[in-house]
């Protein structure tokens, strides 16, 4: 029997546009405010979960082509390789800086360096995340 | 100058370990890439130790955030004796594994985790900060996870979930003692904690909480509570238990020390006390499974248990000959035991058999091996000149001192265990006749004997060169003996 699952489809699409934006926020709400790599990661990753339920696997498989086991290596690899920069300047490992800079739009922004070691976390979190679920799901 | 070196032990086999993942289907290439960032972190760890002889303790805090609020390395003798070893160790482990390890291993991960965990190792060695120490027990952890269901044979996966189980019960225990110890004096910077608790005298509650970290360390370190490690250590691949048996109880070992000379060193009569006994449990539980099984990879883990006796009789006597010989017998133990491990699984790949009984006469076979297993059965007995004698001399000297005579007693009576337990194998499997032809034999591929001929020669090097690294235990002792100097080498403030 086939399961109707049109209100599911479409929910989870308007559903997971909502939940990718608020991740983003929290992502870059991170270091002065409560969010960050670790929490955005987690929302970015739950949204990405949902595709998964809702439509069958392959199909979002198809669309998205990521290998999420890399995704994750790539998030240690960044979140490690910009903590190691400070290193080539005589600072501690795991220093950062921020400054302010006129933006076109944006107008004043803060720009930190602690963003990248935020993505690097974040991508890790998604990538372990999806990986979880996706062993599982293949188990029979 | 800045003190960023300290971390590249750990970093480095990180950040390798992660372009491996990327490099998944090439085995060969994985593996010259960790026997490389292995050789070069032994040769930072040697640097680093020549450092802090010339320039005394040094310290590194990320982010340049000063003790004790940010989190921090610190590099003293001890620390770096054991990273220096644990890498040595794992170069010698790593080439053993591109000799031996099949197609299926090489693709899987194998490198990668097994550099995570050499991070793991090294980053909880060398962490200045209780929380960090419990982040990189779990880097360890998990790593070892991996490692002991990779391959996912039937065996292998009762006992991770065991181990798993037991691992996570402890680390439970671990963030709780971590949480009772915050609450209690407001720091997790060990150094601070150290002044802390001798501002405020170490009451019933400190001491309470000293003996949870006990727990906890003790199931780490297979302290007494060693009852997971025999089956967890004999089920995976050569390789894997080389690895574990040579580093995993090592640092619990570390753990006990640091935190009981450091921190909780006011109640020796309770805390030492109780260290004693469940040293002396260890010794004589650890010896009844020696020559229990026949078995041969549960002799050699029981080994593993009789030696976390040892050393911790170091550590309940604490007497600067006990220390001085515990930290001589840890490290002569990460070498000893690695070998000892190898020896065993190579023994098993060419008899295809683990059982005494089933075996005979191989040193007509393979006499170099024979050679071999006979050199590391008298090192683990601590018979002059080999790396084994050095270590339970002082330590036996220091129980003498403190009038520990029971832990005496047990302490050397193990060594006999020891020694029978490894003659058993010896005699049934090496001596005897002959039972497999010249022609039907196994060819021992002449690569796998090299890295356990390095360890040999290392075991040998050891306890002939005692003298040249007497110095650097010397001053391991004494800094893990006067708390004084590394705290003020942590909350010293200035420099850095």
């Amino acid at each position: 029997m086939k399961i109707n699952d049109v209100i599911l489809k479409t929910v989870s699409k308007a559903a997971v546009l909502i939940i990718f934006t608020f991740g983003i926020y929290l992502f870059l709400s991170g270091h002065n405010e409560p969010g960050g790599g670790f929490i955005g990661g987690l929302v970015l990753a739950s949204a990405f979960v949902l595709l998964f339920l809702s439509h069958d696997s392959e199909t979002i498989s198809d669309a998205i082509p990521l290998d999420f086991k890399k995704i994750s290596a790539l998030g240690v690899l960044i979140a490690f390789a910009s903590s190691t920069v400070p290193m080539f300047f005589g600072q501690p490992f795991m220093s950062q800086s921020f400054g302010y800079f006129d933006l076109p739009i944006f107008g004043k922004t803060e720009l930190a360096t602690v963003t990248v070691f935020e993505a690097g976390v974040a991508l890790t979190v998604i990538g372990v995340v999806v990986n979880i679920i996706f062993s599982i799901s293949e188990d029979e | 100058m800045m003190n960023n070196i300290i971390l590249l032990p750990m970093l480095l086999p990180i950040l390798v370990g992660v372009v491996l993942i990327f490099l998944r289907a090439y085995g060969r290439i994985q593996a010259w890439f960790s026997i490389g960032v292995m050789a070069v972190s032994s040769g930072i760890a040697f640097y680093l130790l020549e450092q802090v002889q010339a320039n005394g303790i040094l310290r590194l805090d990320f982010g340049g955030w000063e003790p004790p609020f940010g989190i921090l390395f610190v590099a003293d003798s001890f620390s770096l004796l054991l990273v220096l070893t644990t890498t040595i160790v794992a170069t010698i482990i790593l080439l053993y594994a591109l000799f031996s390890a099949g197609r299926f291993l090489q693709t899987t991960y194998f490198y990668p985790t097994i550099l995570f965990l050499i991070a793991g190792v090294n980053g909880s060695f060398l962490t200045g900060d209780l929380f960090n120490l419990f982040v990189c027990f779990e880097v360890m952890l998990l790593s070892s996870y991996v490692l002991l269901t990779l391959g996912g044979n039937k065996r292998q996966l009762r006992e991770a979930i065991k181990y798993v189980v037991i691992n996570i019960v402890s680390s439970w225990f671990f963030l709780v003692a971590l949480a009772y110890l915050y609450g209690a004096v407001g720091t997790l910077n060990m150094a601070h904690v150290s002044v802390r608790v001798a501002e405020a005298g170490q009451g019933p509650l400190l001491t309470t909480v000293s003996i949870i970290f006990l727990i906890v360390f003790s199931l780490k370190a297979g302290l007494l509570l060693y009852f997971w490690l025999p089956g967890s250590y004999s089920a995976p691949p050569a390789v894997t238990s080389a690895l574990f048996g040579a580093l995993l109880t090592k640092v619990g070992i570390y753990a006990l020390f640091r935190v009981f000379s450091l921190i909780f060193y006011h109640q020796p009569e309770i805390t030492h006390t109780i260290i004693g006994a469940m040293a002396a449990i260890t010794l004589v539980g650890g010896s009844l499974g020696a020559i229990a099984f026949n078995d041969i990879r549960k002799i050699a883990a029981y080994n593993v248990v009789i030696a976390v006796g040892f050393i911790l009789v170091g550590l309940a006597v604490s007497t600067p000959n006990a220390i001085e010989g515990a930290i001589y017998y840890l490290i002569h133990d990460m070498v000893i035991k690695a070998l000892l491990f190898l020896l065993v699984g190579t023994i098993i790949a060419l008899t295809g058999t683990a059982m005494l009984n089933k075996m005979s006469g191989l040193m007509k076979n393979y006499p170099m091996l024979g050679w071999s297993f006979f050199i590391t059965m008298l090192s683990l007995a601590g018979v002059p000149p080999l790396s084994g004698f050095i270590g339970k001399v002082l330590v036996s000297e220091g129980a003498v001192e403190s009038g520990a005579y029971g832990l005496l007693t047990l302490a050397l009576l193990s060594s006999l265990f020891v020694l029978y337990s490894l003659l058993r194998i010896f005699k049934n499997s090496f001596w005897g006749e002959t039972i497999v032809s010249k022609e039907d034999q196994v060819p021992l591929k002449k690569m796998l004997l090299v890295p356990c001929l390095m360890l040999v020669l290392l075991t040998v090097g050891l306890g002939l060169g005692t003298e040249l690294i007497s110095g650097y235990v010397t001053d391991a002792a004494e800094t893990l003996l006067n708390p004084d100097i590394y705290i003020d080498a942590v909350m010293g403030g200035g420099e850095s």
